[in-house]
């Protein structure tokens, strides 16, 4: 029996009639039918409780007549019940689910980038200008286990290094999650900057083959569209345990996003569900994880190197030493902030920790145990800006993966409702009408304009500190300061608090 | 000649191709007045085919041997011999529609204008810098290039 909803419309939908030509794009353009014409009474009206706030319409309207506004709470403000819990509570009252969201952790936990800042060059040692001297961002990944030596190398197991032009890669998003024109954007995106994009556990589509020596193939525990030809096309082989939006929380693409040609490269039936769970079932050691390192390695000569991602939690040092022991190439950590297209909501804002820590106390680890050599290791979870990576790489990260600012780049707003399917931007969806607005040309030329101007700024960060070489600021923690910390912070940083000297 | 050419897998059905292209053949050339004053909605010069998901603007090809140039009655309509670009003389249409019924896309409507009839079609923005549809089009699902014959 139908109840009332006592859930409010989150957002108003306001519109300027003096400047609205009634050109009905908003109306053609909303994925959410939060947008009407009455064609009888040559009226627009929108519906607020429909409205996500996705911002599509705001963007098409070519009079600039639509704003979007947040409806205060709706009860009385309360520091302890916070709008977020009401509106959970409310919704759960009324259906009975986990709550479900999209995107990243959104809740106030502290960002560590936040309360890092960079050195600078000053009189002792000189500065460096990017525009008049080289600049070096190519990075490589992998492996150095194997001394410098003249003689060949007897090591039949050691992968090749993969370079890549900048220490930015676009992180998992399996096609499926996300439509096939944002796909190809990001395979076209890191072809022509020369870096890499990771196909996500949704395997790679046929056609996108020519992209393949810019993939990064990801193996996930539904090993969907996992055969031969997709791990020999790739770059790089990852191993995906875990995600940083939900940590120990398997994968499920429902089944209305397998459309014939998802069916087709992940190798299941069109309309079944897609479910990856949460563990691998061939693996429950690290002895097992080093068995499907080297199967893998094997089916491809040892011509790839193996990544492994994990999500950043509690005992994430001692996870990823045991990863490098296994034979893994690369370890890839996501921390809490890292982005889904779904995840139950409890989970995605709760479980995990920062990835500036994780990465430190891997990093430091690996140090200590001698093994750092052996593999790279690549952030990922929420990278905002450049200076993010700058400050990454500082605490012993090689490279990163940014994910849910590359989808930024492609007109993502955060509405969080990537889960509906409905994705007014063409993005997390697999409807035809609502995909084609995104024409992967222009994806891939925004792609490319946001690596740019990352890459360049990144270049003037390095030549402040007088370093004209990425791989020389890998672990150099005392590029870092941090302000506002307190001690046990600093300490599992491994970064002196503003104004101590060397 | 250098034509619009529409790439149905990128047209997203927002019709701002024609919204702009009314703006382009406003007197005003202004958004607001165009609408609000000017009344013009509906006198588009290219016409967003729907069968949903797909959608296709639908705008004059400019032929080589035009029909409706052919069929006109009273020499309104011409070919630019220099430009290619097919158009109508205003002045000289008296409505007669038989470029309407020759058109063989449909890409032809007959419209008025200051009481006169005028034939709604496609001049490629032949006395601005280029289409205002391509210009104005947010997922590029329009360009405007020359193309070999039969391609």
């Amino acid at each position: 029996m139908p109840t009332l909803s006592l859930m409010p419309p989150e957002f108003s939908v306001v519109r300027d009639d003096n400047k609205c030509i009634k050109c009905l794009a908003c109306v053609r353009q909303c994925g959410f039918d939060a947008q009407k014409y009455d064609a009888e009474d040559d009226r627009l009206y929108a519906i607020d409780a429909n409205c996500v706030n996705c911002q599509r319409c705001v963007s098409i309207c070519p009079a600039g007549a639509l704003t979007i506004y947040k409806n205060p709470p709706p009860m009385r403000p309360n520091a302890h019940w916070t709008e977020g819990h009401l509106r959970n509570i409310v919704k759960q009252a009324e259906t009975g689910g986990v709550l479900l969201t999209g995107m990243g952790n959104d809740q106030p936990f502290p960002t560590y980038f936040d309360r890092l800042l960079l050195n600078a060059s000053q009189v002792t040692n000189p500065s460096i200008d990017p525009l008049r001297e080289p600049m070096e961002l190519r990075t490589y990944l992998g492996s150095r286990a194997e001394p410098v030596s003249r003689e060949e190398s007897k090591d039949k197991t050691s992968t090749p290094l993969v370079p890549i032009e900048t220490p930015i890669m676009f992180s998992a998003m399996s096609y499926g999650s996300i439509s096939h024109e944002a796909f190809e954007s990001l395979a076209r995106a890191a072809k022509a900057f020369g870096t890499l994009f990771n196909t996500g556990e949704g395997g790679l589509p046929e056609d996108l083959y020519e992209y393949a020596d810019h993939a990064v193939v990801q193996v996930a525990s539904g090993r969907f569209g996992v055969h031969a030809g997709y791990l020999n096309a790739g770059r790089v082989i990852e191993i995906k345990i875990g995600q940083g939006a939900k940590p120990g929380i398997g994968g499920h693409l429902p089944g209305e996003k397998i459309t014939a040609p998802v069916a087709a490269t992940r190798m299941i039936p069109e309309g079944t569900d897609a479910l990856s769970p949460a563990p691998h079932h061939d693996i429950y050691s690290i002895e097992d994880l080093k068995q499907l390192i080297f199967t893998l390695k094997e089916a491809t000569r040892y011509q790839k190197p193996v990544s492994v991602k994990i999500s950043a939690v509690h005992n994430v040092a001692a996870i990823a030493s045991g990863i490098a022991r296994a034979g893994a190439d690369i370890i890839a950590i996501d921390g809490f902030r890292g982005g889904t297209g779904a995840a139950p909501t409890m989970i995605r804002d709760h479980v995990g920790i920062p990835i500036e820590l994780a990465i430190a106390a891997v990093d430091q680890r690996l140090r200590e145990e001698g093994i750092r050599n052996r593999v790279s290791l690549v952030a990922a979870g929420g990278f905002r800006s450049s200076a993010d990576v700058v400050k990454a790489i500082a605490l012993g990260a090689d490279a990163v993966y940014i994910a849910t600012a590359a989808l930024i780049a492609l007109g993502c707003h955060l509405c969080q409702k990537c889960y509906t399917g409905k994705c007014s931007w063409g993005i997390a969806t697999q409807d035809p009408y609502r995909s084609r607005r995104l024409n992967p040309e222009i994806g891939a030329e925004r792609l490319y304009n946001l690596l740019r101007g990352w890459s360049h700024e990144i270049k003037e960060m390095l030549g402040g500190m007088g370093i004209n070489s990425i791989e020389s600021l890998r672990g150099n923690r005392l590029h870092l300061r941090g302000v506002g910390l307190n001690e046990v912070e600093l300490k599992l940083l491994g970064v002196k608090h503003a104004g101590e000297g060397m | 000649m250098k034509k619009v050419y529409a790439r149905p897998a990128y047209c997203m059905n927002c019709h701002l191709c024609e919204v702009n292209c009314i703006v382009a053949h406003s007197r005003s050339r202004d958004l607001f007045r165009a609408y609000k004053r000017e009344n013009l909605r509906g006198t588009a010069r290219l016409i967003v085919e729907e069968r949903l998901p797909l959608s296709v603007a639908v705008q004059c090809r400019h032929c080589d041997d035009p029909r409706c140039v052919a069929g006109c009655i009273s020499g309104a309509m011409v070919k630019d011999p220099e430009t290619g670009i097919v158009y109508c003389q205003e002045d000289k249409c008296v409505g007669c529609w038989t470029c309407v019924v020759g058109c063989p896309f449909g890409a032809i409507r007959p419209g008025e204008k200051n009481g006169r009839p005028v034939p709604l079609k496609c001049d490629l923005c032949r006395e601005a810098e280029g289409p205002a549809c391509v210009a104005g089009c947010p997922n590029r699902a329009l360009v405007f290039e020359e193309r070999r014959a039969g391609a």
